[in-house]
């Protein structure tokens, strides 16, 4: 344990790290992501001071967007570094992720989930399934995408979308959540 | 041979098999033979494998112990009703209430008549049979099973849970801290996954199969694909067969070790979870470079495989030399914690007993002392010829079930490697034969968290009814006994190192 902990301590972090200002293009995916996680970061400070934080629900999903929401909480992506944090409540959420195509089943505790949240608040529809397009659409047990049953500020594509896709889309929602409160 | 399964054998023995059913024989019979099938499955001949139905038919998969091949027996309805194996092989109950529900189907004799993943929101009753139009009902109508008691409390969670994780309902009855009983209620992402396998194009069938449960995607498009071969009678080619055991040891790698580490952040110990978490995203990163997709959906398709793309073997067997070292530390860290050791050990223990009368498959079955595992003991290729370890342990504690993992993680390693090592080059798919008239398969695969079974009928080239039964039906009930006892606060630990389905058990 305690060699763990050292060698953690002296071990270079696993995070993507910002690139500098020169360093260009190149980089692939780290400079991208890092570059997203700067541009986040402006725009959450702007919008709520210093954090936002996510309610994430499961409407029917087929637990393949929740490993990937999961993953934007590993120490690679490490979204809290943002100031963009998961809650257990939603009473404590300024948005609520939401996964999988609205089971009938799932749709009173959707609707009570986005209710119990304080305004102001967004909602983004995750995959393919939220968004409409996903397989299960036509069928009997489910709404088809999450739109028809609360108000939806941002679709993020993807089967599922990458955690990278994720990151991309919370940037885009700040960019509408800034419009909307700063008009 | 039991005398027991030795009935069961003889009550199946010398039938004429249902033309074009492959690779498994199926049985058309009576009333009377289906009750003494259940009774004596009751009575620990075999294992349940699935209980399913269609129009008119209900069919249910069954394993003699002692043999090698499992086989499929169906009886027809009779006004919509027939005999239950639920009331004699608890296991079946939930499958049995679940066929009411989709089907209304009556089974005789059922013990527990409760609805199972008819919430009351659909607006019809029976969707896949009649389809009545029903009144909604309040979803938080149901009638828990009761417990009495001085003292005791109730604790409801879900269908939202604290996490980011799946639906579900667990309602606790607990004494102080001590769990008095657990009693799950499921169905919340009921999607009517057996409405959209009913009369699907092949394309359209295998994408759904596919996203039945996206954890375990190769798994349930590898079981998908046998399925399909076996009725169509077609060979994938050695390429493709390789890449679907690559495909697979993959997923479960991915998984086993962003368990092992999931299950230690439960008992708040998340040093190992954060490491576990890199290592787990290493594997999905080579993943994604070498199939194009960090999960490997829809890659594997009936008749092959998208083919890997260039470069694909060095970059996996150089990822696996990447994370070995590591995950080797993590294994060290955790059996030499005392601290983590306190809360893994003798908790949730699952009874040895429970876990051969149910069948439990995967790391759950492993752990508490059923020494089975698809790969080995219904083989299909690659595995025939691949020599590996099936670790078991008797234990059935949390403990057991992340050493189960951390071995496995070695086992898959080591397939991987060989694999990989020397990919045969060639073609990746063949083409599936047209084929006139009707032919069924069926198929189970080894997912990382245990069996998946995939039935198939083809009729004229179309899917006329498949359906994929999880390896969750056989354990989440498990849980509610290994929980019992229990302090309240070593349920997240229990539920985790069990980590069933939602998705994939309700359908």
């Amino acid at each position: 344990m305690r060699t763990l902990l050292l060698r953690s301590l002296f071990a270079r972090p696993v995070t993507v790290s910002a690139p500098q200002p020169d360093a260009g293009p190149v980089g692939g995916e780290e400079a991208l992501l890092a570059e997203l996680g700067r541009a986040l970061d402006v725009r959450a400070r702007r919008l709520f001071g210093r954090s936002i934080t996510i309610r994430a629900i499961d409407s029917g999903s087929c637990n393949g967007c929740e490993l990937e929401i999961h993953a934007l909480s590993n120490a690679i992506y490490d979204v809290e570094r943002f100031g963009i944090k998961f809650a257990a409540s939603p009473r404590h959420a300024d948005v609520l992720l939401v996964t999988g195509p609205v089971s009938h089943n799932m749709r009173v505790a959707l609707e009570r989930t986005y209710a119990a949240m304080p305004e102001p608040k967004w909602v983004v529809a995750i995959g393919d399934c939220a968004a409409g397009c996903g397989v299960f659409s036509e069928s009997y047990a489910t709404v088809g995408s999450v739109a028809p049953v609360v108000p939806v500020d941002l679709v993020i594509r993807g089967c599922p979308p990458t955690p990278m896709d994720l990151l991309k889309g919370l940037l885009a929602l700040m960019d509408k959540a800034t419009a909307k409160a700063v008009p | 041979m039991t005398a027991m399964s030795e009935r069961l054998a003889a009550l199946i023995a010398d039938r004429g098999a249902v033309a074009g059913h492959r690779p498994w024989p199926r049985y058309e019979i009576d009333h009377d033979t289906w009750t003494a099938i259940a009774q004596a499955l009751g009575e620990g001949g075999g294992d349940l494998l699935g209980l399913w139905g269609e129009k008119d038919n209900v069919h249910m998969a069954l394993r003699v112990a002692g043999q090698a091949w499992p086989c499929v027996v169906s009886v027809r309805t009779r006004n919509e009703d027939f005999p239950s194996v639920g009331r004699f092989h608890p296991p079946a109950l939930r499958l049995e209430r679940a066929l009411r529900d989709l089907y209304g189907f009556a089974p005789l004799g059922l013990p527990d008549r409760r609805p199972w993943l008819d919430h009351g929101a659909w607006g019809v009753r029976a969707p896949l049979g009649a389809r009545p139009p029903a009144a909604r009902r309040d979803p938080a109508a149901y009638e828990f099973l009761p417990v009495l008691g001085e003292d005791v409390h109730q604790v409801p969670v879900g269908p939202v849970h604290a996490g980011v994780i799946e639906p579900g309902h667990f309602r606790f009855s607990v004494n102080g801290e001590t769990l008095v009983r657990v009693e799950e209620r499921f169905g919340y992402t009921h999607k009517g996954i057996d409405g959209l396998l009913t009369d699907a194009d092949m394309e359209r069938a295998a994408r759904v199969v596919a996203r039945i449960s996206g954890d375990s995607t190769v798994a349930y498009s590898f079981a998908f694909a046998r399925a399909v071969e076996a009725a169509l009678q077609v060979e994938p080619p050695p390429r493709a067969v390789i890449l679907r055991g690559v495909m697979a040891e993959l997923e479960r790698l991915a998984h086993h070790v962003g368990d092992v580490g999931a299950i230690c952040n439960d008992a708040s110990f998340p040093i190992l979870h954060a490491h576990c978490g890199i290592l787990r995203e290493r594997v999905l990163a080579a993943t994604d470079r070498a199939f194009g997709h960090r999960m490997m959906m829809d890659r594997i398709v009936p008749g092959g495989v998208e083919d890997a793309g260039p470069g694909a073997a060095r970059s996996l067997l150089s990822m696996l030399d990447e994370i070995e070292k590591p995950f080797a530390e993590v294994v060290r860290v955790y059996d030499a914690t005392p601290s983590i050791q306190d809360r893994s050990c003798g908790t949730g223990i699952l009874d040895n007993a429970l876990a051969k009368r149910w069948a439990a498959g995967g790391v759950i079955g492993r752990a508490s002392g059923r020494d089975f595992d698809t790969r080995r003991d219904c083989p299909y290729a690659p595995y025939g010829e691949a020599a590996f370890e099936v670790p078991v342990l008797t234990n059935g504690d949390v403990d057991a079930r992340i050493w189960i993992r951390i071995r496995e993680v070695a086992q898959s390693i080591a397939l991987l490697r060989r694999w990989l090592g020397d990919l045969p080059s060639g073609d990746v798919r063949a083409e599936l034969p047209s084929h006139e008239g009707a032919c069924e398969g069926i198929a189970m695969v080894e997912a990382f968290r245990g069996d998946v079974l995939v039935w198939v009928r083809i009729v004229d080239g179309r899917i006329a009814r498949c359906h994929a039964r999880d390896a969750s039906w056989f354990q989440w009930p498990l849980l509610e006994a290994a929980a019992e006892n229990n302090i309240i606060a070593d349920f997240p630990m229990c539920n985790k190192s069990f980590n069933c389905s939602y998705s994939g058990h309700d359908l």
